[in-house]
């Protein structure tokens, strides 16, 4: 199945563009000069220690914070000067660190909300509840409902978002973005807080989203083994700046890595 | 106990207006953090408004409609002009903002319509007497009927669209948080718009009963209404929507019980008594009584 991908990899065409992305706040430097590519189809992950400034990357990118200087180049146009909205509209979604999901709506509002940002009808016709108006919402219900199963949580399409377990609500997380049907998804952490079980399944499902979807996955992870397993193209950052990119096994063997973040003793398998 | 039951009935009559008004504030609240004091002046505007109708000859349905539209664009002119610039600044800004629209709203209508008390006069019909029973004694007027069923038929709406419809899901999600609201492609703006014509559409409506019910208005009348309405709000638990019907309809009884069953010389103090509601409601459940345990806000 990962033929897709390779099929894709012909074209070596960049989604995703970072060029000399800065972000600096009151005397500190989070994200420093950094430029980096992301190739269409593909899943890339962003790695590196705590405060090396990844968050602040998919931030930037997703517009909630705005660069100091530099440019985010996405499928041609820029980002950077673009309001989250707007961005969410071009196809770039994102997940939390820290979830933000609708605790008090059901799951499937969740993923409804998302999905209605791709249809439109005006609000007289909301109003008067028109057939093009009955027969979108109903698509959208379907879709959202297609979209849960794919995440393997449709059997809570239901329940209230903030009652469910935590693991259903970081599926719940991407769920909610792949309704925005994305090109670039930008996965912020998406094992944070899970057992080794669990996180090999969700690397399994993500896999499986790219296969189904083509999307292309940023992967910002501190779980090496969902990393290492999923990533085709890593990059790793410090302070700030870029200290690596290569392939899983390069990053394996990368010295300044292994220093870094690694940890200069080990080996990470 | 005919007599509670009539105290009764103008309490639930004049709990249903704040009811409608309170669920401004809370919509509002709930997505900006903002509260809008110069809400309580927009019923003061559609009071004005339908009355300048009906002296013009419209009928009475027809000034009501006009009034509400009149209403909905003062609310969104304000959004637009004194909030939407300073929706960064800050939760104090835009709370000494609201203060200032209000004093502007007031002082405006002071300007042109004098501060001079006018009789808000409906048909006879509205005052005609049902009787309900005991003896003859609890009667309802044609009015509080009318109070009832539009009050219990517009919450009973603006409930449904919050609950069912796409904006409806997108405000309830911008209330919750609107950063990652913005991000799932919800245009911030569009609800705010959203929030204030639904909150401006409920407070002319309030308005009109009000006025029609209690029949003289001037431009200072919507400020009381408005502060007793936002703590009805805070009551149930700002940002709810079922928190501001209750805490609504559950001050208005409580005040009109104050004014009808205090002894004598305190009942003048119903609206002391009602605040003094809030500060006991506020020491036991600081959330208010519909209240989220914890709000989360990024």
């Amino acid at each position: 199945m990962l033929c897709n991908w390779k099929a894709m990899c012909v074209n070596r065409e960049n989604i995703l563009a970072l060029r000399g992305l800065t972000m600096k706040y009151k005397s500190v430097v989070a994200v420093d000069n950094l430029s980096f590519a992301v190739e269409k189809g593909s899943i890339c992950g962003l790695i590196g220690t705590n405060g090396a400034g990844k968050s602040t990357v998919v931030n930037m990118i997703s517009g909630s914070s705005k660069p100091t200087s530099g440019e985010i180049i996405f499928k041609g146009a820029r980002l950077d000067k673009l309001s989250p909205d707007r961005i969410a509209g071009l196809g770039v979604a994102r997940t939390f660190q820290n979830l933000r999901i609708f605790g008090k709506l059901s799951a499937l509002d969740n993923v409804r909300i998302a999905a209605q940002a791709r249809h439109s009808y005006n609000f007289a016709q909301m109003a008067l509840g028109t057939p093009h108006y009955r027969s979108q919402e109903r698509a959208i219900t379907e879709s959202a409902q297609r979209i849960l199963h794919r995440m393997g949580i449709g059997h809570y399409a239901e329940a209230e978002a903030g009652s469910l377990p935590y693991g259903h609500q970081r599926r719940l997380e991407i769920a909610r973005c792949l309704a925005l049907e994305p090109e670039l998804l930008l996965l912020d952490e998406p094992a944070a807080g899970m057992n080794p079980n669990e996180s090999v399944s969700l690397a399994r499902d993500i896999r499986r989203v790219r296969e189904e979807t083509g999307t292309t996955i940023l992967l910002i992870e501190h779980d090496m083994s969902v990393v290492m397993s999923l990533c085709e193209y890593i990059y790793v950052m410090d302070f700030g700046i870029l200290i690596g990119e290569g392939d899983p096994d390069t990053i394996r063997r990368d010295p300044e890595v292994i220093r870094a973040y690694l940890g200069a003793e080990r080996e990470y398998a | 106990m005919d007599f509670f039951a009539g105290s009764l009935i103008s309490g639930l009559q004049l709990g249903s207006i704040y009811a409608l008004i309170a669920i401004g504030y809370s919509i509002v609240y709930g997505i900006l953090r903002l509260i809008n004091f110069a809400h309580g002046d927009l019923l003061m505007v559609a009071t004005y408004g339908a009355w300048i109708l009906i002296a013009r000859g419209l009928s009475l349905p027809f000034a009501v409609i006009g009034s509400v539209l009149i209403t909905v664009a003062f609310g969104l002119v304000i959004e637009r002009a004194a909030y939407r610039p300073l929706r960064d600044a800050g939760e104090e800004a835009t709370l000494i903002t609201s203060l200032a629209v209000s004093i502007f709203l007031q002082n405006l209508f002071l300007m042109v319509f004098t501060p001079k008390n006018r009789a808000f006069a409906l048909p006879g019909f509205f005052s005609e007497k049902l009787v309900l029973g005991g003896a003859g004694s609890i009667t309802i007027t044609n009015m509080s009927i009318v109070i009832f069923v539009v009050t219990g038929g517009l919450i009973a709406a603006v409930s449904l669209i919050i609950k069912k419809t796409r904006l409806g899901i997108a405000m309830r999600a911008c209330a919750e948080n609107s950063t990652a609201a913005k991000l799932m492609g919800v245009n911030l703006n569009a609800v705010v718009v959203f929030a204030f014509v639904v909150g401006s559409a409920l407070a002319a409506v309030a308005g009109v009963l009000y006025s029609g019910q209690y029949v003289s208005f001037n431009p200072s009348m919507g400020f009381m209404i408005g502060i007793k309405a936002f703590a009805a709000a805070v009551i149930g638990g700002i940002g709810s929507f079922a928190g501001a019907a209750a805490g609504g309809v559950l001050l208005g009884v409580l005040e009109i019980l104050f004014a009808c069953y205090l002894p004598e010389g305190a009942g003048v103090y119903q609206t002391a008594f009602v605040f003094l509601v809030l500060i006991v409601v506020l020491l036991f459940k600081p959330n208010g009584l519909f209240g989220a345990a914890e709000g989360r806000r990024s």
